[in-house]
Formats: C-alpha cells, sequence, structure tokens
C-alpha cells in the first residue's frame, strides 16, 4: 500500500517574500531554496497516543488522547496530560464525540496493559494530568503494545506507526506527526548535500492540532518541551552570522527556535519548554522561511503562519490553493511561505537593508 | 570517558548465544542497552541478571513487532547510537537440501534475517542519523556468516538470506557513509550456540569458538568504526 504521508503528486504551494504566487511540485521543494540555507527539522517521531479503555469506576468506555509531557526526559513518560473522550473512535469527528464521565483527581483509567491515574484536572472536563503506574519501561512497552496513532475521521483507515513517523523520526515525542516533516525523504536529504544547503534538527513534543471542543482549541498549542541539540544551534547561529535564511519545516520548528531565540537573534542550545504563541503580533527573530500544511484559518497553525505573511497575502494564497484543489490536513499538500518584507526580522546583526522599507512598498505594490 | 560509556545500543536476539554475550559485553563496558526476543520469560531473566538493561519482547521477524520494538528502543534509551541486527533464524528446523526445502521455511529465513534488519534499520535510521549529526556515532552491525559467501550444501535457506543481508549492507554503506551511519557485515565464525546446534546437533562443541570471543571482536569492530569520543581528542 502507499503510504498516505507522501503521495508523489504532492502540491506545494510558494509564496515569496513579495507576496508572489507559484504553484510547484512538493518534490521540487528545494529548488526554492537558496544556496547557504539551513533548513531545520523536527526529528520527533510520533507515539501512539490514542489508549482506549475504560473509567474504572463508572466503567464506562473511554479514549485517552496524551496531549503533553513535562520534559523530553525517557523517565518523564509516566506523567502527561490528556485530552479524555466518552465511547466511541476516530470514526467520529471529534466534535461530536461524547465527553468523558465526570473525571475526579484520584481516579482510576484502565487503558488495556496501562493504569493511570488522574493526578488533577486542567481546567475543562476533558483534559487531567495522568500518572502511569509502573517504570518507565513498562509504561514505554504498555504505550507502544496498545497505543494508536491519533487519528481524524478523515482517514477512514486506521493509521499504523509507519504512517506517522517522517523518514527522519528519531526520539519518540510527538502526540501527533509533525507532519510537515512528511516533504523529507533520504534523496531529498541528499540532493539539500549535493547544493550546500545544511540539514539539521531539533526535536520538538508535537502536540494535538484539534480537540473538537471550541473552548479546549483555544487554548492550543499547549505547552510542548523542546531539545536544540548543539550542533544545530551552532549551524544555524553560524548561518546568521552569515547573512543565511533559515528554513522551518513546520510550524513546531518556528515555535522551538523562537521560544529558544535570545535578544541577539541567536539560538540556545538545550532544553526548553515552548510555552508561547506565535501570531500576527509577534515578531519572528530567527526563522525566514516556513513549509507547512495547509491550515484551516481557525487554527492556531494558521496563526502563526500570520508572523510570516500579512492576512491579505494569506487570503490570496488559501483562495489559489482551493481554486487548484490543495488538500488540507497532516497528509494533505504543503505551502513555502518566505517571511515578507513587512514583517521585519529583529535579528540583531542582520543585514537590515535585506528588510528596507522600499521592499515593504514594493511588497505593498505586489498585494 | 570509555568509547561505549553511555553508548547507547540495541541489540535483537539478545537472550541468547552471541547476542546474550554482545548484551553482557556493552553492559559491563558502560553501554546503556536495550535487547530484544521473543521469550517474555527470557527477557526477563536478562534483563534482572542485567541491572540497568532495557527488554523487550518482540519478534523482528514480525512486520508489527517493528515499531513498537523501535518505539521502546528509542524511548527507553532516549535515542540509538548503534544497532546490531543479531536475531538469525535457520529456516527449516534442520538442514536440508534446496530442493527438499519448504517455501514457508525460506520465507522465515528471509523474515528473520533479512526483512527483519531492513525494516528495524528503516525504523531507527532517524535516531541514528541525528545521533550521527550531533557529532556522536551512528553504526549498524548486521551479523553475517561465512555461508553468506559460500556455497555450503543443505545450509541454503540460511545461507541465501545472509548473502542478502551482507549485500544490503554494504548498500547501506554505501549510500549512508555520508550521513555519518556505519555498516558494518561481521561474521563472528562458528559458535557454539543454539542455532550451530540445530544445524549441526553432531559438532564437536570443543572445536567450536565461544559467543563471548566473538561478542569481543564485535564491540573491538564498532569501536574502530566510532569516532574518537570528543573527551579524548586534541
Amino acid at each position: 500500500m502507499t503510504p498516505v504521508q507522501r503521495p508523489p503528486s504532492a502540491k506545494l504551494l510558494v509564496v515569496d517574500g513579495d507576496g508572489r504566487i507559484t504553484h510547484a511540485r512538493r518534490a521540487d521543494f528545494i529548488d526554492y531554496l537558496e544556496d547557504g540555507d539551513v533548513v531545520v527539522a523536527n526529528d520527533a517521531a510520533t507515539l501512539p497516543a490514542s489508549l482506549h479503555g475504560v473509567h474504572q469506576t463508572t466503567g464506562q468506555p473511554i479514549e485517552v488522547r496524551l496531549t503533553g509531557r513535562s520534559s523530553l526526559s525517557p523517565a518523564d513518560i509516566v506523567n502527561a496530560s490528556a485530552v479524555v473522550f466518552g465511547a466511541g473512535d476516530y470514526h467520529t469527528p471529534t466534535e461530536h464525540r461524547p465527553l468523558p464521565p465526570p473525571l475526579l483527581s484520584g481516579d482510576r483509567l484502565l487503558l488495556g496493559p496501562l493504569v493511570a491515574t488522574v493526578t488533577g484536572m486542567l481546567g475543562h472536563p476533558r483534559l487531567v494530568s495522568l500518572h502511569f503506574e509502573g517504570t518507565p519501561d513498562i509504561v514505554w512497552a504498555g504505550i507502544a503494545r496498545h497505543g494508536r496513532p491519533i487519528q481524524y475521521a478523515h482517514v477512514p483507515t486506521p493509521l499504523e506507526m509507519w504512517d506517522v513517523w517522517t523518514a527522519i523520526a528519531g526520539y519518540p515525542a510527538a502526540f501527533e506527526p509533525p507532519s510537515a516533516g512528511f516533504v523529507l525523504d533520504w534523496r531529498m536529504l541528499a540532493r539539500l548535500r549535493d547544493r550546500n544547503i545544511a540539514f539539521v534538527t531539533l526535536t520538538h513534543a508535537a502536540g494535538v492540532s484539534s480537540t473538537g471542543d471550541d473552548e479546549l482549541d483555544a487554548r492550543l498549542p499547549f505547552d510542548e518541551p523542546y531539545v536544540i541539540p548543539p550542533a544545530t544551534a551552532s549551524a544555524i547561529n553560524c548561518a546568521i552570522a552569515q547573512g543565511h535564511r533559515i528554513v522551518a519545516i513546520g510550524t513546531t520548528v518556528v515555535r522551538a527556535l523562537e521560544h529558544a531565540a535570545t535578544a541577539l537573534g541567536r539560538v540556545r542550545s538545550g532544553a526548553g519548554v515552548a510555552t508561547q504563541r506565535i501570531t500576527a503580533n509577534s515578531q519572528l527573530h530567527l526563522v525566514d522561511a516556513i513549509v507547512t500544511g495547509v491550515h484551516d484559518p481557525a487554527t492556531s497553525h494558521y496563526q502563526l503562519l500570520r508572523a510570516f505573511a500579512d492576512e491579505r497575502t494569506l487570503r490570496r494564497a488559501a483562495e489559489a490553493m482551493t481554486a487548484a484543489g490543495y488538500r488540507t490536513h497532516e497528509f494533505g499538500d504543503s505551502v513555502l511561505i518566505e517571511r515578507g518584507v513587512s514583517t521585519l526580522k529583529t535579528s540583531a546583526g542582520f543585514p537590515t537593508d535585506r528588510w528596507s522599507l522600499s521592499g515593504q512598498a514594493s511588497a505593498a505594490h505586489a498585494l | 570517558m570509555g568509547t561505549f560509556d553511555d553508548l547507547r545500543v540495541l541489540v535483537t536476539g539478545g537472550t541468547a548465544g552471541l547476542g546474550l554475550a554482545v548484551v553482557r559485553a556493552l553492559a559491563a563496558r558502560g553501554a546503556r542497552v536495550a535487547f530484544v526476543a521473543r521469550k517474555p520469560e527470557g527477557v526477563e531473566r536478562v534483563a534482572r541478571d542485567l541491572a540497568g538493561t532495557h527488554g523487550i519482547v518482540g519478534d523482528v521477524a514480525r512486520k508489527d513487532d517493528i515499531y513498537p520494538i523501535a518505539l521502546q528502543a528509542l524511548g527507553e534509551l532516549g535515542g540509538l547510537d548503534v544497532l546490531i541486527n543479531n536475531a538469525s533464524d535457520l529456516g527449516p528446523a534442520s538442514l536440508r537440501l534446496l530442493a527438499d526445502t519448504d517455501c514457508e521455511d525460506l520465507e522465515r529465513a528471509l523474515a528473520a534475517n533479512l526483512l527483519g534488519p531492513f525494516r528495524l534499520t528503516k525504523a531507527v535510521l532517524g535516531a541514528l542519523s541525528a545521533s550521527a549529526r550531533e557529532g556522536h556515532r551512528a553504526v549498524v552491525v548486521n551479523v553475517s556468516s561465512d555461508a553468506a559467501v559460500n556455497a555450503y550444501p543443505a545450509w541454503g535457506a540460511y545461507s541465501t538470506s545472509k548473502a542478502a543481508l551482507r549485500h544490503m549492507t554494504a548498500i547501506w554503506n554505501a549510500e549512508l557513509e555520508v550521513d555519518g551511519v556505519r555498516f558494518l557485515s561481521i561474521d563472528p565464525g562458528d559458535m557454539d550456540t543454539a542455532l550451530h546446534a540445530q544445524a549441526v546437533p553432531d559438532a564437536d562443541r570443543s572445536t567450536l569458538k565461544q559467543p563471548e570471543d566473538a561478542a569481543r571482536e564485535i564491540l573491538e569492530a564498532i569501536a574502530t568504526a566510532l569516532p574518537v569520543p570528543q573527551e579524548q581528542r586534541s
């Protein structure tokens, strides 16, 4: 079966810094990069974070979707935050899924081989913190054997692990696939090297993209831990010093890098927890371009894109994609957005003439 | 810091024979080891005997076991530096001429000795390459056999699968060495193991190599393939 994540026909809409729109094949993505660019991807493998089971007190069926952890340390797998649904599975759209039975601190959730205790309610009847019984190894084994990839109703057949791991997936940290990474395969990595375009990775615990509950969705994205390896930080800082571009594969990369940005416009290596929201009002310190999926304007992913391009440009891009039949959702088509000349990067040491006011004027003209 | 200190290693077939000897040797030298075997009681026994190792129950010949194995190994070790594809299956229960070999037995040898290592390598390749990008070290050892290069009558199923694995190892290496991931095919020699006894029940065991000796050679090969740890440079 052809993996759903990499249809050879996938499309790429390119929005350049002047707001010009080009239709391309996603396989040709690197033709739109510049020599010296640094491509940064999220190498998190995706946990099978959907755990079916029962609420012990009432005996009612539930589905637990893990959504967060406090750090990426292997031992921290025993503590997680989760969104809990009542009866049913992914075939029912999340917005139609019933609430779970009322949950209280101390309740036990029996999830196949795993037993989790509710350790706190997080301000919503669906959102809890959990503690899994047993050693970290027992919890990893239970998730590996019993968990299923979190899935939405638009994909009718059950997703397998190989559907949700990108080609570069490493440490299992994500709760849903860092799906922009589906653009990458090993042939493309070899081509990047041939073109002297550096490829580096960070690991970021991409959380759920939707819960189906407006109140909860308004709180997305939840806090997400990440780790930026020293080699990655060093490649990025070196490129910035030389005036080269930083190209993020996915919103999670933007969130991690911008969270780890220093006042001097450089990136720190090490572990952190990204807590910020990136919106139209956010100034980007490090990232010059983003490759991402086709996002609905109601989502936090779309709001993040407004830091790269103004609303009018994004609307034109959305119209172009609708007209050309681009597929939304995590296994759909992609978009490459260069940071608009009107959205100034604040990085110190960056050649400011690159984002001059005259550029801003021509962007306005292009619109 | 020694070569193996904190090295994250996954060993398949880790509860008996060569695999167990490799797990023991790695643990003794400070590596962080996860190992895979099919039988839960064997996995529990070895994990109990070798404190700090991570036992994983699974069968590399089964497609549906690969991702659960990879998830546990990568999760428990926090990534991966070295994969040792050691688990092997003779194919038929005892040596057979090819003309007498059931197709299903050839399929079993290919599933365990070729497809399993291929699938598991693919599943952990992202982690191995991440290790290489971070300037650490990444090595895949595929355990081979002289039967991979010599046409011994009656070893057909095993021999064919090991020959294919050996060639696949060379291709992996040609493609990925530039990314910092080395692939080694290592023939440990005729050892005093259950697999050898299954193939040659009446062998004179005193003439066979001890798995511990072969394990030591495998660790030496890995150490040679790894870059010198940063602390020892300059």
